[in-house]
């Protein structure tokens, strides 16, 4: 049990790149903390710092009061879920368990126990002899699991460790990997890029982009009130609306000075012609897609784009420029091609600085 | 793509019969040598039949030796082969997988260049460099010897180049494991490189167990004592005979003799060797 602190961790390549550009964070003791950003935002790189698979250039990394920069992968008292399980394919499920205990000379009889009380608790027990050749994804994910567990270490570090199971087993294993986790009360650290599981697992999420840290916190404070325009778009699904305050339609009644982008999420939206709450922001949109998925309806609207109007660069998986999504509830919605106004209340606006960098309000 | 035409079908067949006869027969021809005797096979008239004298012939071949060429009965000739040939493909494997092992996942200064002056000794074999190569046998007083025949052939790219190839393959993931797992470089080769090659090293030890089998230069050259003598040359020394009738049974029977390791090899490892070539377990 222990604790992991990064103090103004450093990653710089030979060829000058810089993966990480000073990160800083602290994971308490059992916590669950995932890193989560874009592919190429550093976090597994991160993760791999940790680990112990890449050189640190700068700062500290700080495992259980001790400072491991210079440390062996094996002597930092870790224990690693890799993307791909990384199973010795010709060792059987005991033996993929039994490894690394057996090279740091534990007794015979003491590994047995310790894969036994694993594969109870990952329902292995059938599967001891057989070689991972014969295993299904997710068996093997569990596996590699046990190959974790059984070491009793003191910090779990999982890189992206679903991604490679389809998308109902994924569900499982998420919960299973909570679950467990919850149960050995081990500090972890966990690597994805999907929000979702991000959201789900965390206890503290760390958002990265371009090897920087955009925000820590818990994973909810950070979907009522994320610190910058990338958390927002990133954090929850579909990504929150962006728009800028030039745009001549959209005006804030109460606007700070220097607040140059406006953010409402889909859901905070509902279609309304009456008045106006007070401080409250409505677009006018003419529908163009709708997406009903049975308990709820996305409506895909173009704003009606004035003269001078500048829309907000669209990165992938965001809305293109002038779009607005937004969510009702249930299955009715208007004709593709309507006009509808939709409105958003005051205290569930969004309202970052013109380069997104700043939250200004709430 | 499903046909089903019947003289489609049979032309090819016809040419691979064809083939398989011209392989076949001469072997063929050996085998039924090696059951006549020499007068028989001398006279110009060797029936396509067995003969009666196969037991005799193999006996005297293997135990005693044609006494006037070869000096030495095929059966040690055998063993030196036998010696030889393991020792180059045991050899080769061992240094390869190693030099494999350092430029694969190891990062030294020069590693590509290193790789490199390997890969270019492709162009190097023994026949290339036999003359500087005996200069220094010789200097290390290596001739005559077992490791005169053998360490100067086990230096090999070929096997270092396919080692790397597979090496390539095997994820960095499981490189990291195994240091996770507390296992140093040399464990990591143990423990897990080494078993997950195992289909390759079967299949590299038939090539070379044949490579070396086969080898007729350098032992020409560095052996000259009779009980050093391999089988391949022995072949050559029965059937050279001056003013004499050509013992051509024990010829025969020791052409037999030469191929039957080779085979054996061949047949007892050829499901690891395909598997080897085709496939990696991962």
């Amino acid at each position: 049990m222990a604790n992991v602190a990064l103090r103004n961790v450093r990653k710089a390549y030979p060829n000058g790149f810089e993966a990480i550009k000073g990160v800083e964070f602290e994971v308490e003791d059992g916590q669950f903390c995932v890193l989560v950003g874009p592919s190429g935002c550093g976090k597994s790189t991160l993760l791999r710092m940790v680990a112990g698979l890449e050189t640190i250039t700068g700062g500290d990394i700080d495992i259980g009061g001790r400072i491991v920069n210079q440390v062996e992968p094996a002597d930092r008292d870790i224990a690693m879920v890799f993307q791909n399980y990384a199973l010795y394919p010709h060792m059987s499920v005991y033996n993929n368990m039994a490894y690394g205990l057996r090279n740091r000379g534990m007794a015979k009889d003491a590994i047995e126990t310790r894969v036994q009380e694993a594969a109870r608790i990952l329902e292995l027990n059938a599967l001891l002899d057989r070689k991972p050749g014969q295993l299904s994804g997710g068996q093997r994910q569990r596996v590699a699991m046990g190959r974790a567990i059984v070491r009793q270490p003191k910090v779990f570090l999982f890189d992206e460790p679903l991604s490679n199971l389809d998308a109902k087993l994924r569900i499982a294993m998420r919960v299973e990997i909570r679950k467990l986790q919850r149960r050995l009360n081990t500090t972890s650290i966990y690597v994805t890029h999907d929000q979702l599981e991000a959201m789900t697992l965390a206890d503290v999420l760390v958002v990265m982009n371009g090897g920087r840290v955009e925000q820590i916190g818990n994973p909810l404070e950070l979907y009522e009130k994320p610190a910058t325009t990338f958390v927002a778009t990133f954090i929850g699904a579909p990504p929150m609306n962006l728009m800028s305050l030039t745009d001549s339609d959209i005006r804030l009644p109460s606007g700070a000075a220097d607040a140059g982008i406006v953010g409402v999420r889909p859901e905070d939206f509902h279609l309304s012609n009456g008045s106006l709450p007070e401080g409250g922001l409505a677009v006018e949109l003419t529908v163009e897609a709708i997406e009903r998925v049975g308990a709820e309806t996305y409506i895909y609207g173009m704003r009606a784009q004035k003269t001078g109007a500048t829309a907000i660069s669209a990165k992938p998986g965001e809305l293109p420029p002038g779009e607005v999504l937004v969510r009702i509830p249930g299955q009715s919605a208007p004709a593709i091609g309507a006009r509808i106004r939709a409105v958003a209340a005051r205290d569930k606006l969004h309202v970052f600085s013109a380069d997104g960098r700043q939250r200004i309000a709430p | 793509m499903v046909e089903h035409r019947r003289f489609g079908n049979l032309l090819p067949h016809i040419v691979l019969l064809i083939g398989v006869a011209i392989v076949a027969f001469p072997v063929y021809l050996a085998v039924i040598g090696s059951t006549h005797n020499d007068v028989v096979i001398s006279n110009g008239q060797m029936p396509l039949y067995p003969g009666s004298h196969g037991i005799e012939t193999y006996w005297k071949t293997i135990v005693s030796g044609t006494g006037k060429t070869t000096r030495e009965p095929v059966g040690s000739m055998l063993i030196s082969s036998l010696i030889m040939a393991v020792g180059i493909a045991v050899g080769k494997i061992a240094i390869s997988i190693i030099s494999a092992y350092a430029v694969v996942f190891f990062s030294f200064p020069f590693r590509m260049t290193t790789f490199w002056i390997i890969f270019v000794t492709l162009m190097l074999p023994v026949e290339v460099r036999i003359f500087p190569t005996y200069k220094i046998a010789s200097d290390l007083h290596l001739l005559d010897s077992y490791s005169g025949l053998i360490l100067p052939l086990i230096a090999s790219a070929t096997a270092t180049l396919l080692f790397r190839q597979f090496f390539m393959t095997i994820p960095k993931e499981l490189v990291e494991a195994s240091k996770m797992d507390g296992a140093g470089p040399i464990r990591f080769f143990f423990d897990t490189l080494l078993p997950l090659s195992m289909t390759n090293i079967a299949a590299l030890f038939v090539i070379l167990f044949i490579y070396g089998w086969n080898q007729y230069l350098w032992p020409l050259l560095i052996t000259t004592r009779d009980d050093m003598q391999t089988i391949v040359i022995g072949i050559k020394k029965i059937i050279d005979v001056k003013d004499a009738l050509t013992e051509w049974s024990v010829a025969m029977a020791t052409a037999v003799l030469a191929m039957l390791p080779p085979v054996a090899v061949v047949v007892l490892m050829q499901r690891l060797f395909v598997k080897g070539l085709i496939e990696t377990e991962k």
